[in-house]
């Protein structure tokens, strides 16, 4: 029985294109074309990314795909009636072949190179778009090949702590253990990030490849993807990838024939930050509360239910097909310093043009908030912007040439974390987000130590006091005063970098701390 | 997102014996029970606590330590606001104030109706199209205080209907 294809159109399926609409546009577009005797193939991809412009519907000729967006439902009639199926460019919302718009055609996509372009779920598209490469070549090779390649790549973690994923790996590997694991952290917290996100719901099954080639380079056969609770439709989607990968024998206890085997699951946080920690993501794994733990031990020797375990970031797994694939030089070439490779980094806050932006590591936050951001939403000037989550500084216009380098971003007194990029106009309030940032401290402290625990509390009343002008400058100096205390005396990251944005604020914007109470306020 | 239905010891029961056996069960049942009941139910706590040899008091620690899970049932849907900065920078301070004001209620608290309750969230994931807005399961960017009318206007219309 032959069935007429008609012309592919794609939409979106991820959660902003969704957010924005995406699945009344497919809809209104089926309708449509069926009410014109119009033959579609209807593909629902993943978003390349381009936040701005989602639902960002493509059209497949035999010139390539040609985008439309950002569409709404009401648009899909003059759409169709413009020529849209047969990528004509009438339109206003035309935007010619998609692999040729700026946004996409400046980056150098590695982690990125599918996403967008595939159905998410369909192995048959993994495969034809270079995938499980990666693991055909670790599969032919000795677990210290693996590590060596991922070594040579240059590859650090892109949780934010920026560790050697290679010298991790090796530990693990060289720790005696009857049982290893894997463990992915996906609890991708940080405002202002989604990378992990678009990795897992627009490329589940790169995730997928590259702890396998983990469990491979290391011994480990079973795998935790630790996902958080605020992603229900990842949850679904790495569910489904995980039993296809499965059944098509890429995952389970004999992989492609090679007799190795490897095991994955998903498990769900519950709405708490710190669990991003990798200490207290171990802890809530083995069901418990998110504790951090005192290192050493480190979690490569004593993991998981105290056994070796490699706990590595979304995006560090998703970089590690292809440097598997292409050889790690491939991906060392990429960078600056001892940044290598990509960086993916993400637009989002008081933005333009907000969205997945994936450069090699050394382009300036000025280049990337303007040419690939083009500035703020609103149109006022920017002023502040807040790099890495809410753990990082704000850095003032003074600091925007800084090239995105771990090592420059260290040296400024700000981090590159996670890659978020929050932009803010002149009309923010820098003393409340200093106030906002002591608050999420509160809110999310695990409670275990008292700097973090306590310090937070007094850093929100202590803020109160200021902005009130109750003994202003008295507070100030306590304000400071207990900033060092949390920096110095905290357990982990969360209390420990809190003050980064309280004090990059006290710092560069120091009149916002300074203004008459209840004055200048909205 | 479940409605809340009256549990059972028996239901309970069910969703603890299908998943006691995986190490570190806890979060897994807690989820379990969460999804099918809208709430982890007090009497839950002694089931859960016997089935995996842990005292009430540490079932009890887990529960309130992480923010999704909750004793009490919520309203037939919730509505979760992203408070975090990517938000705030393009407006979430003020509809956050809307909403509380809209919907006469604070967070962690249920209307009248017990038709929505409101939670705070610290990020979505969608934080280059915010203020988002996560309803259940479905999350929706650049929500305005206009739009989040329509949007509550429109849970509480669903039950009308269906009751009609």
């Amino acid at each position: 029985m032959s069935i007429r294809v008609g012309v592919r159109v794609f939409v979106p399926c991820d959660t902003t294109a969704l957010s924005l609409g995406a699945d009344d546009v497919a809809a209104r577009l089926e309708r449509e074309a069926q009410a014109r005797g119009l033959s579609i193939t209807l593909v629902r991809n993943g978003s390349r990314g381009a936040a701005w412009l989602e639902p960002l519907v493509e059209v497949e000729t035999a010139n390539g795909r040609m985008a439309y967006g950002p569409v709404s439902a009401d648009d899909i009639p003059e759409l169709l009636d413009a020529g849209m199926l047969e990528g004509r460019e009438e339109h206003a919302l035309a935007l010619g072949a998609t692999e040729a718009i700026s946004y996409f055609a400046r980056q150098q996509r590695l982690t990125f190179a599918r996403i967008g372009v595939t159905d998410p779920l369909s192995i048959v598209d993994y495969l034809a778009h270079d995938g499980f490469r990666g693991l055909e070549a670790a599969l032919a090779r000795a677990p210290r090949e693996i590590v060596e390649e991922v070594k040579a790549s240059g590859l650090r973690g892109r949780g934010g702590a920026a560790f050697p994923t290679g010298i991790k790996w090796q530990t693990v590997l060289d720790t005696e253990a009857t049982q290893k694991y894997i463990v992915c952290n996906a609890d991708e917290g940080d405002s202002g990030t989604f990378a992990d996100r678009l990795v897992m719901e627009c490329d589940p099954y790169m995730l997928i490849e590259g702890m396998t080639i983990a469990g491979l380079a290391v011994g480990a056969t079973q795998g935790y993807i630790y996902l958080r609770s605020e992603y229900p439709l990842a949850l679904e989607i790495l569910q489904t990838a995980i039993a296809r990968a499965e059944a098509a024998g890429y995952l389970g206890d004999d992989i492609r024939h090679s007799g190795k085997c490897f095991h994955l699951e998903v498990r769900l946080g519950a709405g708490a930050y710190i669990c991003g920690e990798e200490t207290s993501l171990l802890e809530s794994l083995e069901g418990k509360r998110g504790l951090v733990r005192a290192k050493p031990p480190l979690p490569a020797i004593e993991g998981l239910f105290g056994l070796p375990t490699v706990v590595n970031n979304v995006l560090s797994l998703a970089a590690v097909p292809y440097i598997l694939a292409e050889g790690g030089q491939a991906y060392a070439d990429y960078g600056m310093g001892r940044s290598r490779g990509t960086l993916a980094l993400q637009l989002a806050g008081n933005v333009q043009r907000g969205g997945l932006v994936e450069l090699a590591f050394g382009a300036t936050l000025h280049e990337l908030m303007e040419e690939f951001g083009g500035g703020t939403l609103t149109g006022r000037p920017l002023r502040a912007v807040q790099v890495g989550g809410p753990l990082g500084a704000y850095l003032p216009q003074s600091q925007w040439q800084l090239p995105l380098d771990y090592e420059a971003f260290s040296a400024a007194g700000a981090v590159l974390g996670h890659g978020g990029v929050v932009m803010f106009d002149d009309s923010v309030d820098m003393a409340e987000q200093a106030r906002f940032s002591m608050e999420f401290c509160k809110v999310e402290s695990c409670g275990k130590c008292t700097p973090c625990r306590i310090g937070s509390t007094r850093g929100v009343e202590v803020i109160d006091r200021i902005r009130a002008d109750e003994d202003r400058d008295a507070n100030l100096a306590l304000l400071e005063d207990l900033c060092e205390t949390m920096v110095d005396g905290s357990l982990c990251a969360m209390g420990g970098m809190t003050p980064f944005p309280v004090q990059s604020a006290l710092t560069h914007f120091s009149a916002d701390f300074r203004r008459p109470a209840d004055g200048g306020r909205s | 997102m479940s409605k809340p239905r009256e549990g059972n010891p028996q239901s309970v029961q069910a969703e603890i014996d299908a998943l006691k056996h995986k190490p570190g069960a806890l979060l897994p049942i807690l989820h379990a029970i969460q999804d099918r009941l809208g709430f982890i139910p007090e009497a839950a706590i002694a089931q859960i606590a016997d089935a995996l040899g842990q005292t009430k008091a540490e079932v009890h620690g887990v529960i309130s330590f992480y923010h999704h899970f909750r004793t009490t049932p919520p309203g037939r849907h919730v509505v979760q606001i992203c408070r975090a900065e990517a938000c705030q920078a393009v407006g979430a301070r003020s509809l956050e104030a809307h909403a509380k004001a809209s919907l006469g209620i604070d967070y962690h608290h249920t209307t009248a109706d017990r038709e929505i309750t409101l939670e705070a969230v610290y990020c979505l994931g969608n934080c280059a199209c915010g203020p988002s807005v996560r309803v259940d399961d479905r999350v929706l960017g650049r929500v305005t205080p206009e739009r989040f009318d329509a949007l509550t206007d429109a849970l509480r219309t669903q039950i009308l209907e269906v009751a009609g």
